[in-house]
């Protein structure tokens, strides 16, 4: 007897187990890309891990699904949205009086504190412009119909 | 703001180029990425005129003071650099898409500026760092660029093109990384100018010498130095125009920058040049690309890769600038960076325009357009003699100098060649030019010019080549003036 192929998203345990996973994988993410500044981790693991939380829903339940959760537009705008928010710092760092990226002057009281919340502002820069490069990578691929 | 200058060198095209993403509306790009250009070019021509009155500038990134810190350093050399990265490519971003080969539509014109102003932003970081390791990762951000760049071409041979010169690309990048790596391990330091103290103590060991080939060959697969040039007649010819126009005008220029920086300011002559003894090597290599590169020229039937191999000579002549090693000789290197920059990007626009009205880049094609384009074709033959080194014209002023480098010298044979090699670049200017006046097309020709917003930026480039031919004071007077510096004078 030959069991018809099953498509991926008619399979019961792959959906529920994919569904249990994905919140962790993404709260797994926002861990590595938020204790970055005192362990391993940092933005580029983080926007990796957090791109795959996107790309275990895309294979379980289809590109099309997964395009209505996060669409190419967004990705797009994602994508230039990272790079202007670590540019962004520079640039802010750059105002307040100096030098490009000299994070101590984000906090004019405390030095410390204004390292902290650059690296954690650049490094979020980071985190967004990798899980969208990411999921770019995967739609490229993914899109890509039999010529 | 003036001291943030060196950091809004390259932190502006950087920005601009995912806002160009955000932007999106094809006509607001295009007047946001100009604006950027010539502003770039403004900071460039600042930085030029505090460096050649105050002496060089360091800029400490994000306020960690060289050596443990990444500097900017500006110096003559590479504020000359600056100029001319961001003059052509405030030219280029000027001229209008309308009718080149782009195989992307109107809507997402966006993407090809945003390449194009991350590619900018790579050079000129390239150009103005002073930290070894940063040059990698500016090149790997430019070159990135570049690949795509080339692959936008409407020809499907732009993509293998563009693929080989990402393999041709990646070694040579690699390689570049796998000397800055050695050279660490020796001096336990990325900065430039810390690296030049600390070297010649070491400068014994087997380690440097290999770290001083990877860089070497490295960068020379950028550059496209003979033997090592395949990669650059595809790319050359299946990219767009509008995109050749700006490579050929910078990416190699800067690549021979960074050799420069390598052979004099890293390693320093009396290490290259006595004891390595690079000019055995480069040497017979230039005169050899300087002759092959004309010769195959000649045989070309498409006009860009007739001017494609036409660069691979030029970049001969800059290469035998280094390797003569006299003030001389690098004065016309550095000259040549600057004049073969002018003239091939205006020829490639020219190039552009033509395509506009033919269709087809092959010679045969642009017979008796002479009389349909009078306008580009006279931008033609003004960039064709200045290529050939005519006397009024830029391409007279580098190969003087290079002329009276090899007489100093005494390589009475090697000025022969550079006159030779000359004769050779009549042949093929005079081959185009021929078919384009004196055969007679196979319709009535009609006037039929170029639009304005194209003809303006091709003549602002081949325009340039007759200023410059003249008037030498920028070009040749920094270049000199470098070159003694290079070479252990005082500024």
């Amino acid at each position: 007897m030959k069991i018809p192929a099953m498509r991926m998203r008619e399979k019961l345990v792959v959906r529920v187990v994919s569904r249990f996973f994905i919140p962790f994988i993404l709260l797994f993410g926002l861990y590595v890309q938020f204790h970055g500044d005192y362990g391993p981790g940092g933005g580029f693991q983080a926007g990796v891990i957090f791109a795959a939380a996107f790309f275990l829903y895309g294979l379980v339940y289809g590109l099309d699904d997964l395009q209505r959760v996060v669409p190419w537009r967004f990705v797009e705008v994602s994508l230039a949205l990272g790079v202007l928010i670590y540019a962004g710092v520079g640039v802010a760092s750059l105002l307040l009086g100096g030098n490009y990226l000299d994070y101590k002057v984000l906090d004019p009281h405390d030095a410390k504190h204004g390292l902290h919340l650059g690296i954690l502002l650049v490094e979020l820069g980071v985190g967004v412009t990798v899980s969208a490069s990411m999921l770019a990578i995967f739609y490229a691929f993914a899109g890509r119909r039999a010529a | 703001m003036t001291e943030h200058l060196p950091a809004l060198q390259t932190v502006l095209p950087l920005m601009a180029a995912p806002i160009c993403v955000l932007l999106r509306q094809a006509t607001l790009v295009r007047i946001f990425s100009v604006a950027v250009a010539w502003t770039c070019l403004a900071i460039a021509l600042t930085l030029l005129e505090m460096v050649s009155t105050d002496g060089p500038i360091s800029y400490a990134l994000g306020g960690w003071v060289a050596p443990l810190g990444i500097e900017y350093r500006v110096d003559l050399l590479n504020a000359y650099v600056l100029v001319l990265v961001s003059a052509i490519a405030s030219v280029v971003m000027a001229f209008p898409l309308e009718g080149s080969e782009l195989r992307i539509p109107r809507e997402r014109h966006f993407l090809f500026y945003a390449l194009l102003l991350l590619c900018i932003s790579g050079l000129l970081g390239i150009t103005i760092t002073g930290d070894l390791f940063n040059i990698f990762v500016f090149l790997e951000i430019s070159s990135l660029a570049a690949y795509a760049l080339i692959g936008l071409g409407t020809d499907r041979r732009a993509l293998t093109a563009g693929f080989s010169y990402l393999v041709m690309g990646t070694v040579g990048g690699t390689f570049i990384l796998i000397g800055t790596g050695l050279v660490y391990q020796m001096t336990g330091t990325l900065n430039i100018v810390d690296l030049a103290d600390r070297l010649p103590a070491v400068s014994g060991t087997r380690t440097v010498w290999m770290s001083f080939a990877f860089l070497v060959v490295g960068t020379s697969i950028k550059l496209a130095a003979f033997p090592l040039h395949q990669w650059l007649p595809n790319a050359y010819t299946y990219a767009p125009s509008i995109v050749t126009a700006f490579l050929s005008a910078t990416a190699t220029k800067v690549a021979y920058y960074v050799l420069i920086r390598v052979v004099f300011t890293i390693f320093g002559a009396a290490f290259v040049f006595e004891r390595v003894g690079l000019s055995n090597l480069l040497l017979p290599l230039s005169l050899i690309a300087m002759a092959v590169g004309s010769l195959a020229a000649i045989y070309q039937t498409d006009i860009k890769r007739l001017l494609a191999y036409s660069s691979i000579a030029q970049i001969g002549y800059m290469t035998l600038g280094l390797s003569l090693a006299n003030v001389d000789g690098l004065t016309g290197g550095l000259v040549h960076l600057f004049n073969h920059g002018l003239i091939k990007g205006g020829l490639f626009l020219v190039v552009a325009c033509a395509l506009l009205r033919v269709g087809s880049p092959t010679i045969e094609a642009l017979s008796g357009l002479g009389r349909r384009m009078p306008l580009t074709m006279a931008a033609f033959v003004v960039g064709g003699l200045s290529l050939i080194g005519v006397p009024g014209t830029v391409g007279f002023v580098s190969k003087w100098f290079l002329v009276l480098g090899a007489l100093d010298k005494g390589l009475y044979f090697v000025a022969f060649i550079i006159l030779a090699s000359s004769l050779l670049a009549v042949v093929y200017i005079w081959r185009v030019v021929e078919v384009m006046y004196f055969q007679s097309p196979s319709h009535a020709p009609v006037r039929e010019e170029a639009p304005l917003s194209m003809l303006i930026p091709t003549w602002v480039l081949i325009g340039s080549t007759i200023y410059f031919g003249l008037d030498t004071d920028l070009t040749a007077g920094v270049a000199n003036r470098a070159a003694q510096y290079l070479l252990g004078g005082g500024l």
